[in-house]
């Protein structure tokens, strides 16, 4: 799939949505979150960030799930355009 | 034997409790089920043994709950694998559906916290979704004992029936179905070959991702089919959020509710605190009379009066008091899901202490162990 430009998820403002366009960290946290059904082209909605910015809570598949900024910034996403 | 399958924290523990009326302690902590716990499930005049297996996300067997569950799961000695998925996010909870009907086809899915899911306006095609996976499906509230019934009756049927012919399949990209396709092996085991041995031209990582992204793809077509979620349903939740865990009101909101919550403990406590702690006490003197006519030495009865008798009655007076209603409290608000949040807000803090944000609940209840010795009794 073509995706514009892509940027940590980390960088998504809240409220708005994007797709995966891969995970760069290796090892048990990016299984984690491939088990979480965070794979590639899967759509990520930012919902809120924590008061101090960190973690950040993310609509995926459904749940909500919180994620670190160290975690966020591992993830690639491209908004389609 | 019957296995018990499912993604953490999806009321497991209580349909497992609720099948074989054992009281295993069951918690709200992702990965609780540490071991197999086993208990007895009754049905008619049957008996079946029922094995709680470790809460996990997947079956890639990374981790060492998740190759217990699998290998169990896997090996012969298991006559039927019971699912229990969460009906508020089912699409996530399909991967390990799916993972499982890949390792055996002779499983029932019990569909948990439907009472949740309703009231959150989610639509499940319970019809469509027993079609698409080809396993029964029983909607269930564990909690509520709504359901249990007919997921035993599931169970029973399930266990004299023979294993249905054709459950859902994940399908992978063409290369990996060609490599799977001349295997005899079952589709699990031929997977877990190839990911020893990749075809030519990919990397195992590459191998496994195509894998991972296949599973999830189908679960989001099944529940593409079967689920409705209005676009409204989640929008009241979300503009609570946005004031309850806003920047500006997010941590006083939070620190206001935990000391009022501190507050009603200690004050509250105080009543039946003074009210036990009187009438305990004031055992004390009867006691030693009575211990004395019955002619026991006066140290002994000394021991037992000063000591034993004191010491008792000022730990009931002091504990009891702030614990029953202090846990009713905590569990109204985990009820309410404001716990998580709590978690959420408070892990940047924790993180830099290396913790975790939930850390901070466990230090809520361990705080509420300092009063004991504020207002312990002289």
């Amino acid at each position: 799939m073509l995706y514009e430009t892509s940027f940590p998820l980390h960088d998504l403002p809240e409220g708005r949505s994007a797709c995966v366009k891969s995970l760069h960290n290796i090892g048990d946290m990016r299984r984690r979150l491939q088990d979480l059904g965070l794979v590639n082209d899967t759509r990520v909605t930012c919902l809120q960030r924590a008061a101090s910015g960190d973690p950040t809570a993310y609509l995926i598949r459904g749940a909500v799930i919180a994620l670190r900024k160290s975690d966020a910034e591992q993830v690639e996403v491209g908004v389609m355009p | 034997m019957i296995a018990l399958a499912g993604n953490p924290n999806v009321g497991k523990s209580t349909v497992f409790n609720a099948l074989t009326g054992s009281h295993q302690h069951t918690g709200n902590w992702s990965g609780k089920t540490v071991s197999n716990a086993y208990g007895t499930m009754r049905y008619q005049n049957e008996a079946f043994t029922l094995v709680d297996l470790p809460g996990t996300y997947s079956l890639r067997a990374y981790s060492e709950e998740e190759r217990i569950a699998r290998d169990f799961i896997a090996s012969g000695e298991v006559d039927l694998t019971v699912l229990v998925a969460d009906a508020t996010c089912l699409e996530r909870n399909l991967i390990l559906v799916l993972q499982v009907l890949e390792l055996t086809p002779h499983a029932v899915l019990c569909l948990n916290l439907m009472d949740e899911a309703k009231k959150k306006q989610i639509q499940i095609d319970v019809a469509a979704l027993t079609k698409e996976l080809g396993i029964p499906v029983i909607p269930c509230a564990a909690r509520r004992r709504r359901g249990l019934p007919q997921l035993s009756e599931a169970i029973a049927t399930a266990l004299c029936a023979e294993a249905p012919a054709q459950t859902a399949r994940i399908r992978y990209p063409r290369i990996i179905e060609d490599a799977l396709a001349p295997s005899d092996l079952p589709r699990s085991e031929a997977l877990t070959a190839l990911l020893q041995s990749p075809p030519p031209g990919l990397s195992a990582q590459e191998l496994d991702d195509m894998i991972t992204a296949s599973t999830a793809l189908r679960a989001e077509e099944i529940a593409m089919t079967c689920i409705a979620i209005p676009a409204a349903a989640c929008a009241r939740d979300r503009k609570l959020d946005r004031v309850l865990m806003s920047r500006r009101f997010g941590i006083p909101l939070m620190l206001i509710l935990l000391a009022l919550v501190f507050y009603i403990t200690l004050f509250g406590a105080n009543i039946p605190s003074s009210w036990l702690s009187d009438h305990l006490l004031g055992l004390a003197e009867p006691l030693r009379t009575a211990l004395a006519a019955i002619g026991l030495p006066a140290a002994l009865v000394s021991i037992l009066v000063d000591g034993a008798w004191y010491v008792l009655a000022t730990v009931v007076s002091v504990m009891l008091p702030p614990m029953a209603i202090f846990f009713p409290i905590f569990t109204l608000l985990e009820d309410a899901g404001y716990l998580p949040r709590v978690a959420f807000q408070l892990d940047h803090a924790f993180h830099c202490a290396h913790a975790c944000g939930k850390q901070s609940l466990s230090m809520c209840m361990g705080e509420k162990g300092m009063p004991f010795f504020l207002t312990a009794p002289p």
